[in-house]
């Protein structure tokens, strides 16, 4: 056994395109790196950025996002959805001291087996050398990181 | 605890107790999430025969399970067993969770550790997610009888004749003048010799004739609406400029007609057509078109010979496009192929040496209805050849261009030397890489053409040339290869070059696709549902694909695929109604803030909004549920069935849990 970390790696896959080009990763056996985890969604664009929050808080050290290529979503257009929330996300992830190299979003068509093993190898590597997300999320998880700060909250005023 | 869950891991024989410790798996779930609801998890070699699945029914009957959770193979292959299992032991089908390690696991990973403790946390995903399920019904739709088929190919009219006979209607949509496709052009089919016209006209007629087809040429699908069951579909009709209801297609316009014009489509660059045209004597239906680009009238504001000469009046320049909406149940997509463009290999010389003919040129010429009446002529038209080189795999197998095998191209350059020597007496030199004959009478018909005298060289051609070397090589073309057999380079000059070009996908094949909702392989085809065990539907349900739009495939396989096509929308016709996943959103009234950001988020418009009550509601029956507007809820009052922000989390914590157990688990429901 080596020392070297492993990260955790959640993602999240539409049901049409993403899911099936790892459906055809397995049917083909081309290995890749068991680091990541595969959360099946109908569409890239059911994808709430809360849910990549909360894959942080619980743990995972990068997020994975893929849906189907521009212009072949089987929801017409819902992945173009996804693509500008993504942009989104990866500014609060910023904010909240997340480097933007742990979130990563792919397009891999149900034929792109090869592509979705390659670009989860590199992204494991790519988070591999990251380190550990060192998140304060022990007790409390984001409740206690988004809870406001005494001073702010307003406090009633005698008259 | 109100839930009790099931565990099923499955071996898959070796498939995935070779890589995953599926005992292991089985004990931590029995052991670790027991807390969480889990009353017996076992292990079984294949949970999918019917054993298997007699296993989970008695569980379900004797312990009272009340969730099960299958760890298998992807829900794509055997979601629908496992839920039928539930089914039969009186549970709701939609308390049922089917995680993949095998496809995610077992088969794409190898070191065994890494291997059963990602499926650990897979299986603990889906038991914190089945928690949160709760029982469904699926929607059950009425299934329009009618049914679209796109192209006229022999893979659609074989479809479409195959469902009119069964007693439904069927509109068939061909963008060209004509029906027939590709199999009008050819002169014989291999192996058998067959006319084509002679064993295609009759079907042809036969679409044209049938009381329930609704035959549209001149058209195309601009529009596609709906689901299974109910699509509404948009047909724009060109303008024939010629009355149908009045034309007898006597011909007297084309006789008539002085603009002559290169036939680029039908003849393949080799002969005339008019203006006003029927690309070929049997064309169905006879009622010829005016092409618009070409004709006099049109370009210069005179002319009208047409008009003037035809007996019935039928001439009518002021036809306009028009656009038909149709309501269809089920589409069938036959929309077939294109010749690939033997230009792209310019060291075969195709294009500027006048004598490189391509495949479908050849077969123009060998086409007694052709530009030569079927005499195979040099470009000059006068010339019988005396030596001939047929080059296969122009385009195929060659990662330049295309990686595939174009499947016909073997069988088609036989043929082609068989034709060759009966209409020239030629000799004959066929360049092969392999020949692949493999299906009834294939091989024989190989077999026969050797013994006609054919000259096989096996090895890819470098070139064809014209720059002669020596005074035997004057005036012809040379073709220059390498003999593997004999492992020498060789020069062999010839007078006519026949290149078997590939087949590629449709040049708007992605286009179609999209406007279909269906995605294309990296080569462009069509995709099907399972390569093998479901070669004609595809990933959206009511939408069938036949012939060569689903990849290269000769004429018995292509009318094998549009009969099963067809098979698969009578089976669905008789159900008279369909049940869909009851994947939808729903929103909660009393959490909706009337924002109406959802609104514009439904690319179905599904999503309608209460101006009195100012809250949004979503039509189901319009809902396709994707769950965009689930995530883009800023009230979270929008939920989507079967995929609910709880489900989602629970299977989040659920991952997570082996690696980090930081998240308290959400309380059970009770």
């Amino acid at each position: 056994m080596s020392d070297q970390f492993e990260p955790v790696i959640i993602g999240f896959t539409c049901n049409w395109c993403s899911y099936r080009a790892a459906d055809m990763a397995g049917t083909a056996r081309m290995k890749y790196s068991p680091n990541i985890r595969l959360i099946r969604l109908m569409c890239s664009g059911r994808l709430d950025p809360t849910f990549v929050l909360k894959a942080f808080a619980g743990g995972a050290d990068g997020v994975m996002i893929t849906g189907c290529h521009p212009g072949d979503c089987h929801y017409v257009e819902q992945n173009y959805k996804a693509m500008r929330r993504f942009v989104i996300l990866k500014k609060t992830l910023a904010q909240l001291g997340i480097e933007t190299g742990r979130i990563k979003l792919l397009w891999a068509s149900a034929a792109e087996g090869a592509i979705f093993t390659d670009e989860v190898n590199k992204f494991v590597e790519q988070v591999r050398e990251l380190g550990p997300l060192q998140w304060p999320t022990s007790g409390g998880g984001l409740e206690k990181m988004f809870a406001m700060p005494e001073q702010m909250l307003v406090k009633e005023v005698s008259a | 605890m109100t839930e009790k869950i099931g565990v099923y891991v499955c071996h898959c024989g070796s498939n995935i107790a070779g890589t995953v410790d599926v005992a292991d798996v089985a004990k931590w779930a029995a052991e670790q999430l027991k807390h969480r609801g889990v009353v017996i998890a076992r292990d079984y070699k294949f949970m999918c025969s019917s054993l298997g699945q007699e296993l989970i029914e008695k569980d379900i009957k004797e312990l009272g399970l009340t969730r099960v959770v299958v760890a298998a193979c992807s829900p794509h292959l055997h979601e629908k067993t496992f839920r039928n299992a539930c089914k039969n032991a009186g549970l709701n089908p939609y308390l049922c969770e089917l995680v993949s390690i095998r496809e995610q696991v077992s088969w794409v990973h190898s070191d065994k550790v890494a291997a059963t403790e990602k499926s650990k946390a897979i299986v603990a995903g889906g038991v914190e997610r089945i928690i949160w399920h709760e029982p469904l019904t699926p929607l059950r739709v009425p299934i329009h009888p009618a049914t679209l088929v796109v192209g006229g190919g022999i893979a659609g009219i074989q479809a479409a004749l195959e469902i009119a006979d069964g007693g439904t209607h069927v509109y068939m949509v061909e963008r060209e003048p004509s029906i027939g496709g590709h199999m009008a052009q050819f002169d014989k089919t291999f192996p058998t010799l067959d006319c084509s016209a002679c064993i295609l006209t009759p079907k042809m007629v036969d679409v044209g004739n049938h009381p329930n087809i609704t035959l549209l040429t001149w058209a195309e699908v601009t529009h596609v609406d709906g689901y299974v069951g109910n699509f509404q579909v948009t047909i724009r009709q060109k303008p024939r400029y010629i009355d149908t209801a009045t034309c007898t297609g006597c011909g007297i316009c084309q006789e008539k007609c002085p603009k002559k014009v290169v036939d680029e489509v039908f003849e393949a660059g080799l002969g005339y057509r008019k203006a006003v045209y029927t690309p070929f004597p049997q064309a169905v239906p006879k009622f010829p078109v005016i092409d618009r680009e070409n004709c006099t009238f049109f370009q210069k504001g005179t002319c009208k010979a047409c008009e003037k000469f035809c007996p019935t009046n039928a001439i009518n320049f002021n036809q306009e496009e028009t656009t038909l909406q149709i309501d269809v149940g089920q589409i069938i997509l036959a929309t077939g192929y294109d010749l690939f463009d033997a230009r792209r290999i310019p060291q075969y010389g195709y294009g500027r040496l006048a004598n490189v003919f391509t495949s479908l040129e050849f077969e123009r010429l060998t086409n007694a209805a052709g530009p030569t009446g079927g005499k195979v002529f040099l470009r000059d038209g006068v010339t019988v050849p005396k030596s001939i080189a047929i080059i296969h795999c122009v385009g195929s197998r060659d990662k330049n261009y295309n990686n595939y095998c174009s499947s016909i191209c073997c069988m088609q350059s036989l043929k082609f030397a068989h034709l060759a020597h009966e209409k020239t007496g030629a000799e004959v030199y066929n360049f092969y890489i392999d020949i692949r004959t493999p299906a009834k009478a294939y091989d024989e018909f190989y077999q026969r053409i050797m013994e006609e005298g054919t000259h096989f060289i096996r090895g890819r051609v470098a070139e064809v040339t014209d720059a002669a070397r020596n005074p035997g090589e004057e005036g012809k073309l040379i073709i220059q290869a390498e003999d593997t057999l004999i492992g020498k380079q060789r020069r062999i000059p010839v007078d006519m070059v026949v290149l078997s070009a590939g087949l590629e996908p449709r040049h708007d094949a992605k286009d179609v696709g999209r406007m279909f909702g269906l995605s294309c392989s990296s080569d462009g085809w069509l995709i099907e549902r399972h390569p093998k065990l479901d070669p004609v539907a595809t990933m959206t349900d009511g939408i069938y694909i036949a012939g060569v739009a689903q990849g290269p495939k000769d004429i018995p396989a292509s009318v094998a695929q549009g009969a099963a096509a067809a098979a698969r929308v009578m089976g669905k016709i008789q159900q008279k109604e369909v049940a869909m996943e009851p994947i939808r959103a729903t929103v909660n009234q009393d959490k909706c803030s009337g924002c109406r950001i959802c609104n514009n988020l439904c690319p179905f418009s599904a999503i309608l909004f209460h101006e009195d009550k100012m809250v949004s509601e979503v039509n189901p029956a319009l809902c396709q549920g994707c769950g965009t507007c689930v995530a883009g809820c800023p009230a979270g009052a929008i939920t989507g069935t079967g995929f609910s922000d709880q489900q989602i989390l629970a299977q989040l914590e659920g991952l997570l849990l082996l690696n980090v157990k930081r998240l308290e688990p959400e309380p059970v429901p009770a």
